[in-house]
C-alpha cells in the first residue's frame, strides 16, 4: 500500500473530544494540556531551586550575619540548584512545555503523533520530580556532590547525601530520561510525519527547528547520562568499580579497584555538552520568531539560520571534553577539543548577526516579548564571548574552577535562555489563555530581571580573573589574595540576587491575575504569520483546527512583503491576486 | 527607546568596569606569562565584538523603532554576500584567538627534560608532598599500603622509595627558577591543586597520576587551593607553596624526613614515657583523666597521632603563643621540656597505655539540636566522635567537654588557628564558624556526651 501522509488522512480519524474533567485536564492526551502541565511543574520546581540560590547567596554575601546554612546544606543547595535549573526546569520547559505546545500548532497538526505516550511522558516527568524532591527528606539529605555528580566523592563519605541522597538523584535522572525519551521520540516523529500540507521543512518556523534539533540531541545524549546513572548506582549499592579505583576514604581502604573517575566525566559531558544546546537551540529558535514578529520583518538569512542550528547540533557532540581540559585526561586532547569548540563559535556568531540584522531595517515594536528578545541578544553575546575564553584550552587553565566559569555559564545558559522563556511566555500567553497579560507589570519584570542579572554576573567575571574559586562555602581571611573588596562584591551580588529572585513574584502574579482579568486577546494579537495564530479558536480547542487542517502556502516570515495590503501574510493564506505567490524561504525562484 | 539607551549604558558601564575594577590577575609567579597574554588577546578580540555588536544593536533599535506613520520594514530574506563576509571575518577572528592558544598549549604539554619531580598528594581535606631522594626516583606507591603509619601508601619493599622525602605538611617549598613537574596523586576523591599566582593547575584524580609543570619566577609564599569540589570541607582545604632561593630551599629540604626515617620512628617507649609523664600528672592527673580546676584536659583515650602533633605544635610555638591563649601559654613551656620527637613519642605511648574513665559532663545544652548540628562535624570527627586520623580530626567522645568548649571559642575568636604553620587549626577555625553561637556549641557538646 502506498504511503499516505498523515495530513492527507485527516478524514479517517474522528476527533474524540474528552468530556470528563479528569480526561480533559488530568489524564489528558491533548498536547496543549500536557504542555501546560509540564510548564507548571517545571516552574514550581524551578522556584525551589531559586530559593536555594538565594540561601546560598545570603551565605556568601553575609557569612557572619546569616547562619542559615551549614557547609553540608550549601553543597546540597548548589547541587540541587544546578541540576533542577538545567534539567528539571529548562530542559523540561523548553521541550515538554514549548515543544509540546508549539510543534503541532506551528506545523498544522491535530496533536502529537503518539498522544498516549505524550501523556505518559508527563507523568514520568512528574514522578522524576517527586523522586528528586523525596531526596530532600531521606536520611542525610540530598546529594551535595555538585550538579556534575563526579565520583568518587558523590558516593563516598565526606560528601553530603553520599548514601541515600545520591541514589534518589540518580533514580530521578533515570526516570526523567525515560520521560524525555517518550516525549522526544514524539516531538521528532511529529515533525517528520505530521506536518500539514505545504509545510515543507524549509517553511517551518525556526522555533520548530530549534526544538526538533534539541529533541534529537536529547535522544542521542541522554543515554550517556542514563548508563552512568545506572553504573554509579551499582558502584554505590552493589560495590562494583566502574568509576571507583582503589581509594583510602577517611582512613579506610575500600574494596573497589580499577575503576575510572574520568570515565564518568567523559560520559557525563558527552551528555552534558549537548545538554547545553538542548536548552540553547529551542531558545535560539524561539527568539528568532519573537524578533521577526515584533520587528515586523522577515528573519534575516533563514536558510543560514537553519544550517547554523544543524551545524551547532552536530558539532555539539564533539566538544564535550572542553569541560575537562584540566581534569587529568590526556592533555593532548586539548588541541582537538579547543579547535572544535572554537569552530562552533562560527555558526553561533552567524545566528547573532542574523538576529541583529533582523532588527536592522525593521519596524521594531518594543513590546514585552521584544524587550526580552533584545535583552537575550545582549546577555547571549556576553555569555557567548566568555565561552571563547573557556573553550580555548590555554585561556581556560587559569580561569577554570573560578567565578569566571560561574559567570559564563549563568549568562549563557541561565540568564539567556530564561529571558527567552519569559519572552516566549509573554508572547504566547494570549494564545494559551485567550487574554493579554498586564504590559506594565511585564515591563517592570523585564527591566528588573535584565538589569538585575547583569549586576549579579558582571562582577563575577572579574572575581574569577582574580582567582576566587567557585563552590566555596566561605572565603576565610587566610587566602592571601582575597581582599576586603571581594567581600564587598559578594555582598553586592547577593543583594542583586535577592532582588532578582523577589521580582519573579511579579511575573507569577501577572500570569495568574491576567488569566482572570486580562483584556481579551483575540486570535492573533501580534499580527503574526505562523500557524498557531491562525487557529479557529483561541485558546485552540482539542484537535486544534476544527473541521479542516490548514494548508500552508508560504514560509513563516512574510512580514511587510512589498505590494501586500497588510504588514503580514499568514502562512496558510492562499495566493490570489492581492498578495504575491507563496514563497518557500523567501528566495525568489 | 529605553532599551537602546540601556544597551548603550551597559556597554559603556561594562567597559568602564573592565578598566576600573580592582580585580585582575594576581601578580604572576611562574613562567606562564604567555597564558596571561592569551587572555589579553582574547579580551581585546571579544571586547571589540561585544562593543560593536551591542552598539549596532542599540543603533538599530533607535533607528528602526516603530513610529506612527514611519517607514515600513524592508523585506530582505537574505543577503548572501553580507552573510559570507560576516562568516569569513568571524572565522579569522576565531583563528586569531585559537592559534596563540594552541601554541601555548603545546608548551604546556611539553615538560622540559630538566624538570625536577615533586609529588603532590591530595586527600580529604589536606595536602602533603613527596620528593625523590638521592636516587632521583620516586618509589612505588599503592593505596593498599595506606595506613596511619604509612599515610603516603609507600611500597615498603621498593628500594627506590626508601630515601623519598616525605613532607607531611600542607606547605611545600620550591626552588626559584628551577622547572618542576608536579605529579598529582589522590588517595580518595577528585581534588585540584591550584596556586592562582602560578596560573597552571590540574585535577588530582584517584587511580591515576596527573601532572603539570612550571618554573617559579619569584620568591614568596602562595596559597594553594583545592578547586575541584571534594566534599563538605572543600572550601577549607588549604596548602601553601613557598618559593625559596636555592640556599633556603636546601635548608628546608634537609629538615624533611625520608620514608625510611619515618618508618624507624613509629612507636615510642611507654616505660621512658612514664618517667617523662610524671611532670604532666600535676595538672593532667595520674591517669591523664584531666583536671578542670587546673584547666588541664583529659588526655587518655585521645589518638596518639593527635597528642604528638599538638605537643610538637606547642614546642615549636605553633600553638600556645597567641597573647590571649592564657592556658595554651601555660602548656607551652611544659611541652618544651620534652627534648625531642623521641620524647614526645614515648610520653604519648605511655598515655595510650592508661586506663580511661568517663569524664563528668559539665556543658549542658539541647542534645537534639546538637545532633542536627553535629552532622557537619561528623564528616571529619566521625559519626561516633571517635576521631579520624586521615582528616586530622581528634576524638571528641569521652573527652573533656569544658575544654572543647573553650577551644571552640578560641577557634572562633582567632585565638587558636591563626599561626601561619597551624594549617589544621586554620581549617578548624573555618569550620567553627558553622556553629552560630555559644548555645550551638553547648548543644553539640551535649550531644557528644551521648556518643
Amino acid at each position: 500500500m502506498a504511503y499516505v501522509a498523515i495530513a492527507d488522512r485527516d478524514h479517517e480519524h474522528e476527533l474524540h473530544d474528552p468530556q470528563s474533567f479528569i480526561r480533559k485536564y488530568i489524564w489528558s492526551q491533548d498536547h496543549k494540556v500536557i504542555a501546560i502541565q509540564y510548564a507548571v511543574v517545571a516552574i514550581a520546581i524551578g522556584l525551589v531551586a531559586l530559593v536555594m540560590s538565594v540561601l546560598m547567596r545570603l551565605q556568601l554575601g553575609f557569612p557572619d550575619t546569616f547562619k542559615l546554612i551549614t557547609p553540608d546544606h550549601y553543597y546540597q543547595f548548589i547541587t540541587m540548584h544546578g541540576m533542577i535549573m538545567v534539567i528539571y526546569l529548562l530542559t523540561a520547559l523548553f521541550l515538554g512545555g514549548f515543544g509540546n505546545y508549539l510543534i503541532p500548532l506551528m506545523l498544522g497538526s491535530r496533536d502529537m503523533v503518539f498522544p498516549y505516550m505524550n501523556m505518559l511522558s508527563f507523568w514520568f516527568y512528574l514522578l522524576a520530580v517527586l523522586v528528586l524532591v523525596a531526596g530532600l527528606f531521606v536520611p542525610g539529605g540530598p546529594t551535595g556532590a555538585g550538579w556534575t555528580l563526579y565520583p568518587p566523592q558523590a558516593i563516598l563519605p565526606g560528601t553530603p547525601g553520599a548514601t541515600w541522597g545520591i541514589i534518589c538523584m540518580l533514580a530521578s535522572l533515570a526516570i526523567f530520561i525515560v520521560a524525555f525519551t517518550m516525549g522526544g521520540l514524539n516531538y521528532v516523529t511529529t515533525v517528520l510525519q505530521a506536518r500539514c500540507r505545504g509545510m515543507t521543512f524549509m517553511r517551518m518556523p525556526l522555533s520548530v527547528w530549534g526544538i526538533f534539533s534539541a529533541s534529537i540531541l536529547g535522544l542521542l545524549a541522554f543515554p550517556a547520562l542514563f548508563v552512568s546513572a545506572i553504573m554509579m548506582t551499582l558502584d554505590s549499592v552493589v560495590g562494583t568499580s566502574f568509576f571507583l579505583p582503589a581509594v583510602s576514604s577517611m582512613g579506610e581502604n575500600l574494596k573497589h579497584s580499577g575503576g575510572s573517575p574520568l570515565l564518568f566525566q567523559h560520559l557525563f559531558w558527552f551528555f552534558g555538552h549537548p545538554e547545553v544546546y538542548i536548552v540553547a537551540l529551542p531558545a535560539f529558535g524561539i527568539v528568532s520568531d519573537l524578533l521577526s514578529t515584533h520587528a515586523r520583518r522577515n528573519i534575516f538569512g533563514y536558510r543560514m539560520m537553519v544550517w547554523a542550528i544543524l551545524a551547532i547540533a552536530c558539532l555539539s557532540f564533539v566538544v564535550w571534553a572542553h569541560h575537562m581540559y584540566i581534569s587529568g585526561m590526556n592533555p593532548y586532547f586539548g588541541f582537538f577539543f579547543a579547535t572544535t569548540t572554537l569552530i562552533i563559535a562560527v555558526p553561533t556568531a552567524i545566528k547573532v548577526y542574523n538576529w541583529v540584522l533582523t532588527i536592522w531595517r525593521g519596524d521594531v515594536h518594543l513590546t514585552v516579548p521584544m524587550l526580552f528578545a533584545i535583552g537575550f541578544i545582549f546577555t547571549f553575546v556576553n555569555g557567548g564571548l566568555t565561552g571563547l575564553f573557556l573553550g580555548n584550552v590555554t585561556v581556560d587553565v587559569p580561569l577554570s574552577g573560578t567565578y569566571f566559569v560561574v559567570a559564563h555559564f549563568h549568562m549563557v545558559m541561565g540568564v539567556s535562555p530564561i529571558l527567552v522563556v519569559f519572552g516566549a511566555i509573554y508572547h504566547w500567553y494570549p494564545k494559551i489563555t485567550g487574554r493579554m497579560f498586564d504590559e506594565r507589570l511585564g515591563k517592570i519584570h523585564f527591566w528588573a530581571t535584565f538589569l538585575g542579572t547583569y549586576a549579579i554576573y558582571l562582577p563575577m567575571h572579574y572575581l574569577g580573573i582574580l582567582g576566587v574559586p567557585r563552590r566555596y562555602y566561605a572565603y576565610s581571611d587566610s587566602i592571601d589574595f582575597i581582599s576586603p573588596s571581594v567581600h564587598i562584591a559578594n555582598e553586592w551580588i547577593s543583594i542583586s540576587a535577592v532582588f532578582v529572585a523577589a521580582v519573579q513574584l511579579i511575573f507569577l502574579f501577572n500570569l495568574v491575575w491576567s488569566y482572570f482579568h486580562g483584556k481579551p486577546a483575540g486570535g492573533n494579537p501580534w499580527r503574526a504569520t505562523s500557524l498557531e495564530w491562525q487557529t479557529p479558536d483561541t485558546p485552540p480547542k482539542h484537535g486544534n483546527w476544527g473541521k479542516d487542517l490548514p494548508v500552508v502556502h508560504r514560509w513563516a516570515y512574510d512580514y511587510n512583503v512589498p505590494g501586500a495590503p497588510n504588514d503580514f501574510i499568514p502562512q496558510n493564506q492562499p495566493p490570489d491576486g492581492s498578495v504575491p505567490a507563496g514563497r518557500d524561504h523567501g528566495v525568489k525562484a | 527607546m529605553a532599551i537602546a539607551i540601556a544597551l548603550i549604558l551597559l556597554v559603556i558601564g561594562t567597559v568602564l568596569f573592565h578598566f576600573l575594577s580592582p580585580w585582575w590577575f594576581t601578580p604572576i609567579a611562574s613562567n606562564w606569562q604567555m597564558m596571561d597574554d592569551t587572555v589579553h588577546v582574547t579580551f581585546w578580540v571579544t571586547g571589540i565584538v561585544f562593543v560593536a555588536v551591542n552598539l549596532f544593536l542599540a543603533y538599530a533599535v533607535i533607528r528602526y523603532r516603530h513610529r506612527a506613520g514611519g517607514e515600513k520594514a524592508h523585506y530582505e530574506p537574505e543577503n548572501k554576500k553580507l552573510e559570507w563576509w560576516l562568516t569569513i571575518v568571524t572565522s579569522v577572528g576565531i583563528a586569531a584567538m585559537l592559534a596563540p592558544g594552541l601554541s601555548v598549549w603545546a608548551k604546556f604539554v611539553t615538560v622540559p627534560d630538566e624538570a625536577a619531580e615533586v609529588e603532590v598528594l591530595g586527600q580529604q581535606w589536606n595536602w602533603s608532598y613527596r620528593l625523590p631522594g638521592k636516587d632521583e626516583a620516586l618509589g612505588k606507591t599503592d593505596i593498599r599500603f595506606v595506613s596511619i603509619d604509612n599515610p603516603f601508601g609507600m611500597d615498603p619493599g621498593d628500594q627506590a622509595g626508601q630515601d623519598d622525602v616525605l613532607v607531611a605538611s600542607p606547605e611545600l617549598h620550591l626552588p626559584l627558577d628551577k622547572p618542576v613537574k608536579m605529579l598529582l596523586r589522590s588517595k580518595d576523591v577528585n581534588h585540584q591543586f591550584a596556586v592562582p599566582q602560578f596560573r597552571v593547575k590540574m585535577d588530582v584524580v584517584p587511580g591515576m597520576v596527573t601532572y603539570f609543570w612550571l618554573t617559579p619566577t619569584r620568591t614568596g609564599s602562595f596559597d594553594a587551593l583545592c578547586e575541584q569540589l571534594c566534599g563538605m570541607a572543600h572550601f577549607a582545604m588549604r596548602g601553601r607553596v613557598v618559593v625559596d632561593e636555592q640556599k633556603d630551599y636546601d635548608t628546608w629540604l634537609a629538615a624533611q624526613p625520608t620514608f625510611s626515617k619515618t618508618q624507624a620512628e613509629l612507636t615510642g617507649n611507654a616505660e621512658t614515657g612514664k618517667t617523662l609523664f610524671a611532670t604532666c600528672t600535676t595538672c593532667h592527673g595520674a591517669q591523664a583523666e584531666g583536671n578542670r580546676e587546673l584547666n588541664a584536659p583529659k588526655l587518655s583515650g585521645q589518638g596518639k597521632w593527635y597528642l604528638a602533633q599538638q605537643l610538637r605544635d606547642f614546642r615549636n610555638g605553633v600553638r600556645g603563643t597567641h597573647e590571649n591563649d592564657i592556658y595554651g601559654k601555660q602548656m607551652a613551656p611544659f611541652a618544651a621540656m620534652l627534648a625531642d620527637d623521641t620524647a614526645i613519642r614515648d610520653v604519648v605511648e605511655y598515655i595510650a597505655s592508661l586506663e580511661e574513665a568517663r569524664p563528668p559532663a559539665s556543658v549542658l545544652g539541647d542534645p537534639e539540636r546538637g545532633k542536627t548540628l553535629y552532622a557537619t562535624c561528623a564528616n571529619c570527627h566521625g559519626t561516633q566522635g571517635q576521631g579520624i586520623w586521615a582528616t586530622n580530626a581528634p576524638r571528641l567522645a569521652n573527652m573533656s567537654d569544658w575544654y572543647m568548649q573553650r577551644q571552640m571559642q578560641n577557634f572562633r575568636e582567632g585565638i587558636r588557628g591563626k599561626h601561619p604553620q597551624d594549617f589544621r587549626g586554620a581549617q578548624m577555625a573555618s569550620m567553627a564558624k558553622v556553629l552560630a553561637d555559644e548555645k550551638a556549641i553547648s548543644d553539640v557538646l551535649d550531644y557528644v556526651h551521648t556518643l
